[in-house]
């Protein structure tokens, strides 16, 4: 269920910047934190406050940009909670259920062997933990189409690496803590590689632009090199 | 219609920017320096959010191939229309075959070469333009190549011959920005607080429009805390583990987890994209109260009718 914020949970507010309003629900990431953050972004995306010009929501935040000619902290601050105070419980909205095909390892996925290795288990069982689990898309951030999902069995963890690498192709599949994501273009990475998938996340003329929708839930699916190969060059 | 002769270092077109995706990470990307592409589009009478060519430190060759009316802001780049010099800030007749030069800045990283009705490139998202990083909008996603033509709107008089030059000094750039308090400043020691604000800092070559890296004195953290990954401001100073600041700038990240120790104020946006490798800045912290007066006055100016010779 898609659950309204509401005040008990603390909401906070604080100027990010000069033209900016951080809304937060708390320090955790969890799946309560979750549907506030989504539901808080609905509110605003359906009832837009005056001088509102872009919204960047976070697994327990959303960072409010506003038009400082227009209106203020004060009042983007008020508007949010007449929203959130009047708001009725919406109906769930639906979730989708996505599968995602990886091709795991090899130089699709060059950390894969050593995050294995290190984690002491077989590259198999590496590969069997991230795909059995269900993750949900917390949400889109950082480029355009990059989806944060969560979370990662803390058997297969993993921290960011100490220099990022310059250029991460589009559809690789990284580890980072206890997150997993998909880089959608390429684009400088730290995250660990694991794999990569053939379909394409974001394209800015396809509706919708982006395959996978903050509060879908994702599984990853094994494939072979050849059907990875297939797949790509059907899309 | 513009041919693209010589394509600059790093040209690429861009208008008021693509606010509005944030959701689907998509970041606002536009002018680095806003307040030159507006006097820019005023002077020609067109909207003044057009799109219009923004060069990077080195200019470039450009052929037109129909009579029009352009401006160049911003930065000088000594740009000369068939061998005569033209200055920035003021309105000039191009006639179709002539050929425009730009060499390379004498002073700040961009100009602007705006032409009369803008220029037509599809809208992505509403807006045309250029997010290098992702390949989206602009002219096909990138920087432009020789040989690229670039299709103009519809040219009509201009609104005015030149800017008032007590206005443009009003609005030129600045080397001392002034940043609110950010969010996480008391997760530094009180001694680098007092130094990101009492020293200056360097641009370094590796910065561009997502982000300007700087170097200086180390800025150190209290504690070795993780942050949650969360929105971040556009102008927002971030310190990354090695200490160095970063100011995250047009073709930002949507979202980050570095701690930031300042933000860079509206009013003072356009000045960070006049900033080239090797310039030094400085940081002054201001209240949310004298930020907003200071946005509100640069408004007044930018959309005076005094700013506007004819």
């Amino acid at each position: 269920m898609l659950q309204p914020p509401n005040e008990s949970v603390a909401t906070v507010f604080q100027a990010a910047s000069d033209q900016t309003l951080l809304v937060s629900f708390g320090e955790r990431i969890t799946r309560e934190t979750h549907d506030q953050v989504r539901s808080l972004l609905a509110l605003l995306q359906q009832a837009p406050i005056p001088g509102m010009r872009n919204l960047h929501p976070a697994y327990c935040s959303v960072l409010i940009k506003f038009d400082p000619l227009i209106t203020t902290h004060e009042r983007v601050e008020h508007e949010v909670r007449k929203r959130i105070a009047g708001q009725e419980v919406q109906p769930a909205a639906a979730r989708d259920n996505v599968e995602i095909p990886v091709c795991y390892g090899g130089d699709f996925g060059p950390d894969l062997a050593p995050l294995a290795e290190s984690r002491r288990l077989s590259i198999d069982d590496l590969i069997r933990v991230h795909s059995q689990a269900i993750y949900t898309v917390y949400f889109l951030g950082f480029v355009p189409g990059f989806v944060y999902l969560g979370t990662v069995a803390d058997t297969i963890a993993a921290p960011r690496l100490s220099s990022p690498r310059r250029r991460v192709e589009a559809g690789s599949v990284g580890i980072a803590g206890r997150q997993t994501g998909i880089y959608p273009c390429a684009v400088p990475g730290g995250w660990q590689l694991i794999g990569r998938t053939p379909l394409t996340l974001f394209q800015v003329d396809r509706e919708p632009m982006s395959l996978l929708a903050a509060g879908d839930e994702v599984r990853f699916r094994p494939i072979a090199r050849d059907e990875y190969d297939r797949i790509k060059a059907g899309t | 219609m513009i041919r693209v002769d010589l394509p600059g270092l790093m040209t690429t077109v861009q208008d008021i920017g693509r606010e509005g995706f944030g959701p689907l990470g998509v970041s606002a990307s536009g002018a680095a320096d806003p307040i030159a592409l507006r006097i820019g589009n005023r002077l020609l009478g067109n909207p003044e959010g057009a799109a219009a060519l923004e060069l990077t430190l080195v200019g470039g060759s450009f052929g037109f191939e129909t009579d029009t009316w352009i401006a160049i802001t911003g930065s000088d780049f000594g740009a000369e229309l068939d061998g005569e010099p033209v200055a920035t800030g003021v309105v000039r007749q191009v006639h179709e075959g002539q050929s425009l030069r730009m060499r390379a800045t004498q002073a700040g990283a961009r100009c602007y070469l705006c032409v009369s009705g803008g220029i037509d490139v599809p809208l992505v998202l509403g807006s045309a333009s250029t997010h290098v990083l992702s390949a989206l909008g602009g002219f096909n996603g990138r920087a432009l190549r020789k040989g690229d033509t670039l299709r103009t709107g519809p040219c009509r008089p201009p609104a005015a011959k030149r800017l008032d030059p007590t206005i443009v000094e009003r609005l030129a750039p600045r080397r001392r920005l002034r940043v609110t308090e950010g969010l996480q400043s008391d997760w530094f020691t009180e001694g680098s607080q007092r130094a990101f604000l009492e020293t200056s800092f360097e641009v370094t070559e590796a910065s561009d429009r997502m982000g300007l890296r700087l170097k200086g004195c180390v800025i150190e953290s209290v504690s070795q805390a993780e942050m949650i990954t969360t929105g971040v401001a556009l102008g927002a100073v971030q310190v990354p583990p090695g200490g160095q600041p970063v100011i995250v700038f047009v073709e930002q990240q949507t979202t980050g987890g570095y701690p930031v120790i300042g933000n860079v104020i509206a009013a003072d946006l356009a000045s960070v994209g006049q900033l080239r490798p090797r310039d030094r800045v400085e940081f002054e912290l201001v209240s949310h109260g004298a930020a907003r007066a200071l946005v509100l006055e640069q408004q007044a100016l930018l959309a005076s009718d005094q700013l506007l010779l004819s």
